[in-house]
């Protein structure tokens, strides 16, 4: 068994390539990210290149100026606070609907008593809008909803797309129909899981299909609700596309369509510092979120054996 | 199960049952024409003219008409040739997918079958930054390449894929259930080079979840905005959705000139390979959605 030794060395040449290029292209950036948000660094636009970077810019660094970035995005009128706030309420707008739907299909699929037809095709169905490039989808959107567009025009013009709560809501119903499939083909898995023996038990004892599915299967799929649920915040914080392609730079109507992430596009070639900051908190929350997400997986004990240290 | 109940009690619940069934058919119904009309629109849409007022279901007869604008050289002036932003969304989604699965699996293996020091540390590391998104590090990333005249080249959006901790993740899962150990040592016994028995022996062993893995790297690098529109400005190095991006904000800032005819044609070529995709391996890519997740 000495020989298993020996090739300890090949485990670590196979992960050179991992290493490598993680540290260059995400653990120095991320470094790099931490050092501009403690400085006053930005940047001005030359009159040579209008869109970006290049020969015409002025870079103005004048060096450390300790968390006053962190302040000035925290502020109640914070690029941070406000686009942290339109954030939540977007992925809110989309995730209440998308949940509950999905709750209601997943029990649907997996009702033994129901025995639903053609599962196969309406999961195909549902799942199709998620590997759709959700920026055509919202260009789409746009222009169904945008002033007579067809939906305006049907709804008799009330121009959804100016009112702050009509562009929440398209975006909402977008990032609905995206994830709806997704969430629903995750809850299945889980509750098809479930020993079937209890739901028969719950039969025999006259139990309605509301009380199973109260009491048998909600505390039985906690962990993958909690998954779903943390997993889609990560992926909520990182929303972009589709409030973008909407609301455009400015994230019109009033801005409430500006998320976190569109603000470091935004503030790429000028607030480097100050968007440097908002991209390190966005880094800690989505980095404690991560982490409950592995604590999820792990109670479920998927993090695998690799954990340990293997016997042979 | 239900013997001690009596008849009109099962008839009743027969009767509750199939009511219950009829809702749950009317909602998959429902929910059907929502998730496809925008797909029908988009492509009746795109058999229309300039400008779209209300609805249609039927399709006009503009089709070819605005295929032909989308490789007018009217287009080509405003957004570059169509082909060369269509070939390089091939090409970096092609590149990223074929780097992505065999360097994470590549990963994955020195996990699985090495046992060294580091091993546990790296694990854990490697899924402690799984959920990080990679718009975080995005600005030190964009200024570094600035920095290193980078930002107009394929690099930072192909190469960056041989690190996907969450391909690595669905990998060793995979290992753990489909890789026995002793395929490894039968291979050492017979003389075969570490490296040698990875690409000869493993590989085909991981094929299934190599194929899974590549459609989803595929997709959502070819739907990918945010990093692609961060980087290019050259207009022969565009990728599609950056391209979209560019047809919308055009439409914002000049409405007058907007043409929804040339917009909805862009895009139904934009979802084409993906939806092609996507009818021939609906199987692989519905049964490989709950894979990587948490089992109930």
């Amino acid at each position: 068994m000495r020989k298993t030794i020996s090739y300890a060395k090949w485990g670590y040449i196979f992960l050179i390539p991992f290493v490598v290029i993680y540290t260059i292209f995400a653990l120095i950036p991320l470094l790099e990210t931490f050092g501009f948000s403690f400085l006053d660094y930005t940047v001005s636009q030359g009159a040579v290149s209008s869109i970006r970077g290049g020969g015409g810019d002025t870079i103005v660094n004048n060096g450390f100026c300790g968390l006053s970035n962190y302040i000035k995005v925290m502020k109640s009128d914070g690029i941070f606070n406000i686009s942290f706030r339109s954030t939540v309420v977007l992925w809110l707008v989309g995730f209440i609907p998308q949940i509950v739907v999905s709750l209601l299909l997943a029990s649907w699929f997996t009702d033994i008593r129901l025995k639903l037809k053609a599962q196969g095709f309406f999961k195909t169905v549902m799942y199709m809008p998620n590997v759709i490039m959700a920026s055509a989808l919202s260009v789409l959107f746009f222009s169904l909803f945008t002033k007579s567009g067809a939906i305006d025009d049907l709804l008799g013009g009330p121009d959804l797309l100016k009112n702050e709560w009509g562009a929440r809501g398209v975006v909402g119903f977008i990032n609905f129909l995206m994830w709806y499939g997704n969430t629903t083909i995750l809850l299945m898995a889980a509750m098809m899981g479930i020993d079937t023996s209890l739901y028969e038990a719950a039969q025999i004892d006259g139990a309605n299909p509301s009380q199973v599915f109260w009491q048998i299967t909600m505390p039985l799929i906690k962990p993958i609700l909690a998954y779903v649920l943390v997993t889609s915040m990560i992926g909520g914080l990182q929303m972009y596309d589709v409030p973008y392609l909407i609301g455009g730079t400015q994230g019109n109507p009033n801005g409430v369509l500006k998320t976190l992430v569109s603000q470091i596009q935004l503030g790429k070639n000028s607030s480097v510092g100050a968007v440097s900051a908002l991209s390190i908190i966005v880094f800690i929350v989505s980095a404690i979120l991560g982490f409950i997400t592995l604590k999820i997986m792990d109670d479920q004990s998927i993090k695998t054996r690799y954990g340990k240290k293997k016997k042979k | 199960m239900a013997r001690i109940e009596g008849i009109a009690g099962e008839n009743e619940d027969q009767m509750k049952l199939k009511i219950r069934q009829g809702i749950a058919y009317v909602v998959l119904v429902i929910l059907m024409f929502v998730s496809l009309l925008p797909f029908y629109l988009l492509l009746i849409n795109a058999t229309r003219g300039k400008v779209q007022p209300g609805i249609k279901f039927i399709p006009e007869s503009l089709f070819f008409k605005n295929i032909g604008k989308i490789f007018s050289e009217d287009y080509r002036a405003n957004y570059g040739n169509f082909l060369k932003s269509f070939c390089n969304s091939i090409f970096v989604s092609a590149v990223s997918t074929v780097l992505c699965v065999y360097f994470s699996a590549l990963t994955a293996y020195a996990i699985h079958v090495y046992d060294f020091r580091l091993k546990k540390s790296v694990h854990t590391f490697i899924l402690l930054v799984m959920m990080v998104p990679t718009q975080a590090s995005a600005i030190g990333l964009y200024r570094m390449l600035v920095s290193m005249n980078l930002t107009n080249s394929f690099i930072p959006l192909t190469i960056p894929a041989i690190a996907a901790p969450a391909t690595y993740f669905f990998m060793i899962q995979y290992m753990a259930s489909a890789l026995p150990l002793e395929i490894v040592e039968a291979a050492r016994m017979d003389g075969c080079g570490e490296y040698k028995t990875f690409n000869i022996i493993v590989l085909p062993i991981l094929k299934p979840a190599l194929a899974v893995q590549a459609i989803f790297v595929f997709v959502s690098n070819w739907n990918n905005l945010f990093l692609p529109q961060m980087l290019l400005d050259d207009a022969n190095k565009k990728t599609i959705p950056v391209v979209l991006q560019l047809i919308k904000a055009n439409i914002d800032s000049n409405p007058m000139t907007a043409d929804a005819g040339l917009m909805n044609m862009f895009m139904v070529l934009a979802i084409l390979p993906v939806v092609v995709i996507y009818l021939l391996l609906s199987k692989n890519i519905v049964g490989g959605v709950s894979l990587g997740a948490v089992k109930g």
